[in-house]
């Protein structure tokens, strides 16, 4: 009797817990390890974009929200602010920082979640317990703002939709005071735990140049060692007037994308701490007309999300709503190299690669 | 970067393809090309790999739906330089297609089945151009504005 | 005499206290109803309030519904957090199925009720119960971790006492 060996083909999702939601990889394997990985998506393909064209452009922004529902604050401004380039409107001052001060605290809450679900897809439970508690205090920020822990519409055309009292304020300040301490903590407890480290050193690279060619964007291309960052090389908003670094990793690899994001966190922070000193006075809401009717024309802007570069394209028809609505959504781009982080790798690496990559499924099928 | 460059990249571009039209954008000051369809993949593999250009990003890609035509839109950018570009090609509804840029940008690869299924342009010579977001066997691509929605089914 | 008498009579009056005399159901129904095992299955954004009602704020552990199983045929809850499309119906069809008896159903969040904001879309099915039977209806866009919880106590009322539901009529269903 002969014994041979052939490649098979596991399929993982669309419902499995280290996923993130409904996407679905299919794995070709010999043995242990992957000979390729076809990320299928559409599982939670909503159509948004064909839902816009039939919504006013103030109606969208809660869909926006459920774009990239870990990080709403950031998609809600990006896609105000390309509503404010097509219509030309000024935003007053204190709009402009309380923006900046929502956007990065949504960028460390989104952070957190990241770091929640790469330490329970690699097994450790107290630490995904640890990041949702400290999420939990800026979700009480959002709450106290807007009334809403996870879908806010809080920024809106022209202004947010509300101001901030002092309560907000002294919350915030007590966060950011304590924040050094909780990152040490995960430091502590996460990123010195020994296998959590070796699982995802020099594992799942994707190098520089095809990262590049691959369109990836934001902590995924930084760790590649790209230094690219829309908040400093393109500046939206009042970005401009801060000071921050932009962590840039080595080689690409897991344990690069994982340690780019942490440090991403203490620059957000460093950021909000910035923005809370230079908080002016004044109207949180320029004057737009109910009915917003932008004049004919199309604009695309992009902002640097918790995942890379969000881009929005709305061709407007002078009416009411948008001719056309599309959203460049950087999840979905980054999904691309699902393929290239697995390939060779073993099969338990994949849940770490598709970790470290941080999909949101809202996001990634629109 | 100082000095904005574009203006010149675009009449020097203009000037390799006179059929170009180059015109600046309200919304957000960016530079807009359109080229015919038949010319649009000899203009954007200059872009790519031509010396003064060298836009090696593909921001974004997709399409609108217009009465007449559809217009296919790329975003370009050179993150080595900094510079933009929107250019444009408008395909007849009929026989959309175009052809790939996957060889240019290994990036477009999902961002032209995207298109092909919600807007059914067909990008000849992709490697693999199926539906990406929607089952296969859906009917129809719904971003068309001619698209209807389905009626709701009636039993719970 | 008098100390066989007393022994006895504390015999007597210990079994009276310790017999509870009941129907099989109640029992059943008891103990159900306290050891929910939901299945880990998010759908879209509610699934994140659904982790956040698990994790160590809300503590859904207070009530024993914390074990939550990646396998279906491990869990008897179904908690379907988020925008359900007519690609992923058959696999939550399957998933449902997959998952033995008795077993319950919690929508939750506008989408998993009604299909929320996207009712209209050509690619959601505007609510589960197109699918598969619900149990429980959570309202919200999303749910806030506390309503999941109320909803999953409602749940277990129904569980524990089937007859409190028996015959009540569920409108426009």
């Amino acid at each position: 009797m002969t014994t041979r060996t052939e490649v098979y083909t596991l399929n993982m999702g669309p419902q499995h817990p280290g996923t993130h939601g409904v996407l679905r990889v299919i794995l070709e394997l010999d043995g242990e390890t992957v000979v390729s990985a076809t990320p299928e998506l559409g599982y939670l393909h909503r159509g948004i974009e064909k839902l816009a064209e039939s919504r006013t452009y103030a109606q969208i922004i809660p869909y926006t929200d459920r774009l990239d529902y870990l990080a709403a604050m950031n998609t809600n401004l990006g896609y105000c602010q390309a509503v404010e380039k097509l219509a030309t409107i000024e935003v007053p001052e204190r709009a402009e920082y309380l923006r900046v001060i929502m956007a990065e605290l949504g960028r460390i809450a989104s952070h957190l979640i990241f770091l929640a679900s790469i330490a329970i897809d690699l097994g450790g439970t107290t630490g995904m317990m640890y990041a949702f508690r400290d999420r939990e205090r800026i979700l009480d920020l959002f709450d106290a703002a807007c009334g809403a822990r996870m879908t806010f519409n809080y920024i809106r055309i022209g202004g947010v939709m509300a101001d901030v009292d002092e309560a907000f304020l002294g919350g915030a300040r007590t966060f950011l005071a304590d924040f050094p301490a909780i990152m040490d903590e995960y430091h502590g407890l996460i990123s010195g735990n020994e296998i959590f480290y070796y699982r995802l050193k020099d594992s799942s690279v994707v190098g520089r140049e095809r990262a590049l060619a691959l369109g990836l964007t934001g902590p995924c291309l930084r760790a590649a060692g790209v230094d690219v960052d829309l908040r400093r090389d393109e500046p939206y908003g009042i970005y401009d007037r801060f000071s921050f670094k932009v962590p840039v990793g080595e080689k690409g690899d897991n344990w690069d994308r994982y340690i780019v994001r942490m440090e991403e966190m203490e620059e957000s922070a460093s950021i909000v701490a910035q923005a809370l000193g230079a908080l002016p006075d004044g109207p949180v809401m320029a004057k737009v007309p109910k009915i917003l009717k932008p004049p004919p024309g199309e604009v695309y802007h992009r902002v640097e999300n918790p995942r890379g570069e969000l881009g929005f394209y709305i061709v407007s028809d002078g009416s009411t709503k948008p001719y056309r609505f599309h959203v460049r959504r950087p999840s979905f781009q980054n999904l691309l190299a699902v393929d290239e982080l697995c390939r060779g790798g073993k099969i338990a690496d994949v849940v770490a690669a598709l970790a470290t990559l941080d999909p949101v499924m809202g996001e990634v099928d629109c | 970067m100082a000095v904005n460059i574009e203006p010149v990249l675009v009449r020097y571009l203009v000037g390799l393809f006179p059929s170009l039209a180059a015109a600046d954008r309200a919304g957000d000051g960016l530079t807009v090309v359109t080229a015919p369809p038949e010319e649009i993949y000899a203009v954007l593999k200059t872009l790519r790999h031509e010396e003064p250009f060298s836009m090696d990003t593909l921001g974004d890609l997709t399409a609108v739906d217009y009465p007449d035509r559809l217009e296919v839109v790329y975003h370009l950018y050179s993150a080595a330089c900094g510079h933009k570009l929107a250019v444009k090609t408008s395909v007849a509804k009929g026989a959309a297609a175009l052809p790939t840029v996957t060889g240019l940008w290994p990036a477009a690869e999902f961002a032209e089945r995207e298109t092909y299924d919600l807007l059914g342009v067909t990008f000849t010579g992709h490697p693999n151009l199926t539906r990406i977001l929607l089952p296969e066997g859906f009917e129809g691509h719904p971003l068309r504005k001619d698209y209807s929605l389905p009626p709701r089914p009636a039993t719970r | 005499m008098t100390l066989r008498t007393a022994e006895e009579t504390a015999a007597r009056e210990l079994l009276r206290e310790n017999f509870i005399l009941t129907s099989l159901e109640t029992v059943l129904g008891w103990a159900r109803s306290n050891s929910l095992w939901p299945l880990t299955s998010g759908l879209a954004c509610c699934a994140i309030e659904m982790m956040s009602a698990a994790a160590g704020r809300f503590d859904l552990a207070r009530f024993g519904y914390e074990v939550f199983r990646p396998s279906p045929r491990q869990a008897d809850l179904l908690i379907t957090a988020g925008t359900l499309t007519w690609k992923m119906a058959p696999v939550l069809k399957r998933l449902y199925e997959q998952m033995p008896e008795p077993k319950w159903v919690i929508a939750m969040g506008s989408c998993a009720s009604t299909g929320g904001p996207f009712a209209d879309s050509y690619s959601v099915v505007p609510g589960v119960d197109y699918v598969i039977p619900v149990d429980v209806y959570v309202p919200g866009c999303p749910p806030r971790p506390e309503a999941l919880i109320d909803g999953i106590l409602q749940l277990k009322a129904k569980i524990a006492k089937p007859q409190l539901t028996r015959g009540v009529v569920r409108y426009g269903r």
